[in-house]
Protein backbone atom coordinates (compact mmCIF):
# COMPACT_ATOMS: atom_id res chain seq x y z
CA UNK A 1 0.00 0.00 0.00
CA UNK A 2 2.90 2.78 0.85
CA UNK A 3 5.42 3.13 -1.68
CA UNK A 4 8.76 4.79 -0.69
CA UNK A 5 10.43 6.69 -3.58
CA UNK A 6 14.40 7.21 -3.15
CA UNK A 7 17.05 8.86 -4.97
CA UNK A 8 20.50 8.53 -3.94
CA UNK A 9 23.31 8.70 -6.30
CA UNK A 10 24.68 4.70 -6.78
CA UNK A 11 28.26 5.63 -7.10
CA UNK A 12 30.11 9.17 -4.97
CA UNK A 13 33.56 10.09 -4.18
CA UNK A 14 34.92 9.96 -0.56
CA UNK A 15 34.27 13.18 1.00
CA UNK A 16 31.39 14.61 -1.72
CA UNK A 17 28.40 15.93 -0.34
CA UNK A 18 25.47 14.13 -2.01
CA UNK A 19 21.98 15.01 -2.22
CA UNK A 20 19.43 13.20 -1.15
CA UNK A 21 15.73 12.92 -1.87
CA UNK A 22 12.70 10.69 -0.20
CA UNK A 23 8.84 10.66 -0.95
CA UNK A 24 6.61 8.14 0.62
CA UNK A 25 3.27 7.79 -0.29
CA UNK A 26 0.78 9.10 2.20
CA UNK A 27 -2.22 11.54 2.15
CA UNK A 28 -1.31 13.23 5.48
CA UNK A 29 -5.24 13.96 6.73
CA UNK A 30 -4.17 16.89 9.11
CA UNK A 31 -7.12 16.52 11.35
CA UNK A 32 -8.58 20.10 10.49
CA UNK A 33 -10.94 18.95 7.35
CA UNK A 34 -14.71 18.08 7.69
CA UNK A 35 -17.14 15.99 5.41
CA UNK A 36 -19.77 17.61 3.51
CA UNK A 37 -22.07 16.21 6.43
CA UNK A 38 -19.33 18.54 8.78
CA UNK A 39 -18.19 15.69 10.74
CA UNK A 40 -14.32 16.55 11.08
CA UNK A 41 -12.13 13.55 9.74
CA UNK A 42 -9.70 12.37 12.30
CA UNK A 43 -5.72 12.89 11.74
CA UNK A 44 -3.88 10.68 10.21
CA UNK A 45 -0.30 12.01 9.29
CA UNK A 46 3.37 10.59 9.30
CA UNK A 47 4.95 11.97 12.32
CA UNK A 48 8.60 11.27 11.84
CA UNK A 49 11.34 9.88 9.34
CA UNK A 50 14.89 9.06 9.56
CA UNK A 51 18.01 8.61 7.57
CA UNK A 52 20.75 6.05 8.80
CA UNK A 53 24.31 5.55 7.03
CA UNK A 54 25.83 1.83 7.62
CA UNK A 55 23.60 2.37 11.19
CA UNK A 56 24.28 5.45 12.39
CA UNK A 57 21.44 8.29 11.64
CA UNK A 58 22.49 10.96 9.95
CA UNK A 59 19.29 12.85 9.42
CA UNK A 60 15.64 13.12 10.99
CA UNK A 61 12.65 15.17 10.61
CA UNK A 62 9.70 15.58 12.51
CA UNK A 63 6.65 15.85 10.45
CA UNK A 64 3.17 18.26 11.19
CA UNK A 65 -0.24 18.29 9.29
CA UNK A 66 1.26 21.47 7.27
CA UNK A 67 3.24 18.79 5.20
CA UNK A 68 1.61 18.20 1.73
CA UNK A 69 0.58 15.06 0.96
CA UNK A 70 3.19 12.29 -0.23
CA UNK A 71 5.82 14.10 2.02
CA UNK A 72 9.22 15.35 0.14
CA UNK A 73 12.29 15.55 1.64
CA UNK A 74 15.28 16.27 0.38
CA UNK A 75 18.67 16.73 2.02
CA UNK A 76 22.40 15.61 2.10
CA UNK A 77 25.20 14.09 3.60
CA UNK A 78 28.89 13.18 3.22
CA UNK A 79 29.87 10.06 1.18
CA UNK A 80 32.09 8.48 3.87
CA UNK A 81 32.11 4.50 2.51
CA UNK A 82 30.45 2.31 0.72
CA UNK A 83 27.39 0.76 2.21
CA UNK A 84 23.56 1.40 3.20
CA UNK A 85 21.24 4.28 3.22
CA UNK A 86 18.02 3.25 5.80
CA UNK A 87 15.08 5.07 5.76
CA UNK A 88 12.52 5.10 8.19
CA UNK A 89 8.86 6.89 8.00
CA UNK A 90 6.17 6.55 11.22
CA UNK A 91 3.02 7.97 11.41
CA UNK A 92 -0.28 7.51 13.25
CA UNK A 93 -2.43 4.58 13.36
CA UNK A 94 0.77 2.63 13.43
CA UNK A 95 2.38 3.59 9.57
CA UNK A 96 5.71 2.41 9.57
CA UNK A 97 7.79 2.20 6.10
CA UNK A 98 11.33 1.29 6.23
CA UNK A 99 13.46 1.12 3.18
CA UNK A 100 17.13 1.45 2.14
CA UNK A 101 19.77 1.88 -0.95
CA UNK A 102 23.19 1.20 -1.57
CA UNK A 103 25.90 3.51 -2.37
CA UNK A 104 29.63 2.88 -3.54
CA UNK A 105 32.40 5.21 -2.65
CA UNK A 106 35.64 5.34 -4.20
CA UNK B 1 -13.93 41.40 10.31
CA UNK B 2 -14.37 43.66 7.17
CA UNK B 3 -13.27 41.69 4.60
CA UNK B 4 -16.65 40.14 2.98
CA UNK B 5 -16.26 35.88 2.94
CA UNK B 6 -16.63 34.80 0.00
CA UNK B 7 -19.06 31.28 -0.49
CA UNK B 8 -16.11 28.61 -0.08
CA UNK B 9 -15.35 30.23 3.95
CA UNK B 10 -18.96 30.84 4.65
CA UNK B 11 -19.85 27.30 3.47
CA UNK B 12 -16.69 25.80 5.71
CA UNK B 13 -17.84 27.95 8.57
CA UNK B 14 -21.40 26.61 7.94
CA UNK B 15 -20.44 23.39 8.08
CA UNK B 16 -18.31 23.64 10.86
CA UNK B 17 -21.07 25.59 13.06
CA UNK B 18 -23.81 22.24 12.16
CA UNK B 19 -20.96 20.45 13.42
CA UNK B 20 -20.50 22.60 16.70
CA UNK B 21 -24.45 22.30 17.31
CA UNK B 22 -24.36 18.69 17.52
CA UNK B 23 -21.15 18.40 19.84
CA UNK B 24 -21.14 18.02 23.36
CA UNK B 25 -19.37 21.19 25.18
CA UNK B 26 -15.86 20.14 25.89
CA UNK B 27 -15.87 18.85 22.27
CA UNK B 28 -17.35 21.99 21.09
CA UNK B 29 -14.35 24.32 21.80
CA UNK B 30 -12.26 22.38 19.99
CA UNK B 31 -14.27 22.01 16.78
CA UNK B 32 -14.26 26.06 16.85
CA UNK B 33 -10.87 26.15 17.53
CA UNK B 34 -10.05 24.07 14.45
CA UNK B 35 -12.00 26.45 12.06
CA UNK B 36 -9.37 29.35 13.71
CA UNK B 37 -6.56 30.43 11.62
CA UNK B 38 -2.83 30.83 13.79
CA UNK B 39 -1.59 34.47 14.98
CA UNK B 40 1.75 36.05 15.08
CA UNK B 41 1.64 35.59 18.45
CA UNK B 42 0.64 31.71 18.10
CA UNK B 43 4.04 31.54 15.96
CA UNK B 44 6.29 33.57 18.51
CA UNK B 45 5.37 31.04 21.52
CA UNK B 46 5.89 28.29 19.29
CA UNK B 47 9.70 29.56 18.87
CA UNK B 48 10.09 30.60 22.08
CA UNK B 49 9.35 26.87 22.97
CA UNK B 50 11.55 25.30 20.41
CA UNK B 51 14.36 27.99 21.39
CA UNK B 52 13.72 28.14 25.15
CA UNK B 53 12.84 31.61 24.75
CA UNK B 54 17.13 32.49 24.11
CA UNK B 55 17.69 34.73 21.69
CA UNK B 56 17.56 34.55 18.11
CA UNK B 57 19.33 37.03 15.81
CA UNK B 58 18.29 38.04 12.06
CA UNK B 59 20.67 36.19 9.30
CA UNK B 60 22.29 33.19 8.33
CA UNK B 61 19.19 31.36 7.37
CA UNK B 62 17.98 31.89 4.34
CA UNK B 63 14.20 30.51 3.50
CA UNK B 64 12.97 29.81 0.18
CA UNK B 65 9.20 30.67 -0.75
CA UNK B 66 7.52 31.00 -3.68
CA UNK B 67 6.58 34.82 -3.45
CA UNK B 68 3.04 34.05 -5.09
CA UNK B 69 1.50 30.73 -4.52
CA UNK B 70 -1.57 29.30 -6.85
CA UNK B 71 -2.39 26.15 -4.67
CA UNK B 72 -1.72 26.40 -1.21
CA UNK B 73 -1.61 22.59 -0.91
CA UNK B 74 1.67 21.78 -2.15
CA UNK B 75 4.18 24.21 -1.47
CA UNK B 76 7.51 24.18 -2.21
CA UNK B 77 9.76 25.52 0.39
CA UNK B 78 13.84 25.27 0.70
CA UNK B 79 15.99 26.46 3.83
CA UNK B 80 19.70 27.09 3.68
CA UNK B 81 21.96 27.79 6.69
CA UNK B 82 25.36 29.56 6.43
CA UNK B 83 27.64 27.04 8.58
CA UNK B 84 30.80 25.56 7.53
CA UNK B 85 29.02 22.25 9.00
CA UNK B 86 32.02 20.82 11.02
CA UNK B 87 32.53 18.86 13.82
CA UNK B 88 32.99 22.17 15.94
CA UNK B 89 30.73 24.43 14.35
CA UNK B 90 27.53 22.55 12.46
CA UNK B 91 23.66 23.18 12.61
CA UNK B 92 22.05 21.00 15.08
CA UNK B 93 18.00 21.62 13.84
CA UNK B 94 16.25 23.43 12.32
CA UNK B 95 12.35 24.38 12.74
CA UNK B 96 9.94 26.48 10.15
CA UNK B 97 7.03 28.10 11.53
CA UNK B 98 3.57 29.64 10.14
CA UNK B 99 2.04 32.56 11.05
CA UNK B 100 -1.23 31.86 9.86
CA UNK B 101 -1.84 27.81 9.54
CA UNK B 102 -3.70 26.52 12.28
CA UNK B 103 -0.62 24.80 13.77
CA UNK B 104 2.26 27.16 14.13
CA UNK B 105 4.92 24.45 13.72
CA UNK B 106 5.61 23.14 10.05
CA UNK B 107 8.38 21.22 10.37
CA UNK B 108 11.72 20.50 12.35
CA UNK B 109 14.69 19.07 10.91
CA UNK B 110 18.04 17.03 13.08
CA UNK B 111 21.27 17.31 11.42
CA UNK B 112 24.84 17.22 11.81
CA UNK B 113 28.25 17.71 10.42
CA UNK B 114 28.03 14.42 8.18
CA UNK B 115 25.60 16.57 6.37
CA UNK B 116 27.99 18.50 4.44
CA UNK B 117 25.73 21.05 3.94
CA UNK B 118 23.21 22.47 5.87
CA UNK B 119 20.17 22.86 2.70
CA UNK B 120 17.03 21.11 3.11
CA UNK B 121 13.66 20.76 0.94
CA UNK B 122 10.12 20.24 0.93
CA UNK B 123 6.75 20.60 0.08
CA UNK B 124 3.81 22.17 2.79
CA UNK B 125 0.64 23.13 2.98
CA UNK B 126 -0.46 27.47 3.51
CA UNK B 127 -3.66 28.44 4.87
CA UNK B 128 -3.23 32.00 3.91
CA UNK B 129 -1.20 34.66 2.97
CA UNK B 130 1.84 35.12 5.42
CA UNK B 131 5.34 35.19 6.23
CA UNK B 132 6.99 32.03 7.30
CA UNK B 133 9.93 31.82 9.90
CA UNK B 134 12.65 29.21 9.55
CA UNK B 135 14.94 28.95 12.95
CA UNK B 136 18.05 27.00 12.94
CA UNK B 137 19.65 25.92 15.93
CA UNK B 138 23.97 26.00 15.83
CA UNK B 139 26.05 23.97 17.96
CA UNK B 140 27.40 26.46 20.02
CA UNK B 141 23.69 26.91 20.88
CA UNK B 142 23.06 30.05 18.88
CA UNK B 143 19.89 30.48 17.41
CA UNK B 144 19.38 32.39 13.93
CA UNK B 145 16.87 33.22 11.60
CA UNK B 146 14.88 34.06 8.55
CA UNK B 147 11.82 34.28 6.57
CA UNK B 148 9.63 34.76 3.89
CA UNK B 149 6.58 36.56 3.07
CA UNK B 150 4.34 34.40 0.76
CA UNK B 151 0.75 35.28 -1.13
CA UNK B 152 -1.29 32.35 -1.21
CA UNK B 153 -4.44 32.30 -3.60
CA UNK B 154 -5.88 29.24 -3.06
CA UNK B 155 -6.00 28.16 0.63
CA UNK B 156 -4.96 24.89 2.17
CA UNK B 157 -6.41 23.12 5.28
CA UNK B 158 -10.74 23.78 5.22
CA UNK B 159 -11.12 22.56 2.14
CA UNK B 160 -14.65 20.53 2.55
CA UNK B 161 -13.81 17.09 0.84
Amino acid sequence: MSNALITVPKTAKRGEIIEIRTLVSHNMETGYRRTERGVPIPRDIVRSFSCTYNGVEIFSAELYPAISANPFLSFSTVATESGTLGFHWKGDNGFAVSSSAQITVT
Amino acid sequence: MTRKRNRREFLAAAAGLAAVAGLPATARGQATANLLRGTEKDMLAAIARYTGAKAVTKGRVKLEVPPLVDNGNTVAIAVTVESPMTEADHVRSIQIFSERNPEPVILGFKLGPRAGRAHVATRVRLADTQTLVAVAEMSDGTYWSGSAPTVVTIASCLEDL
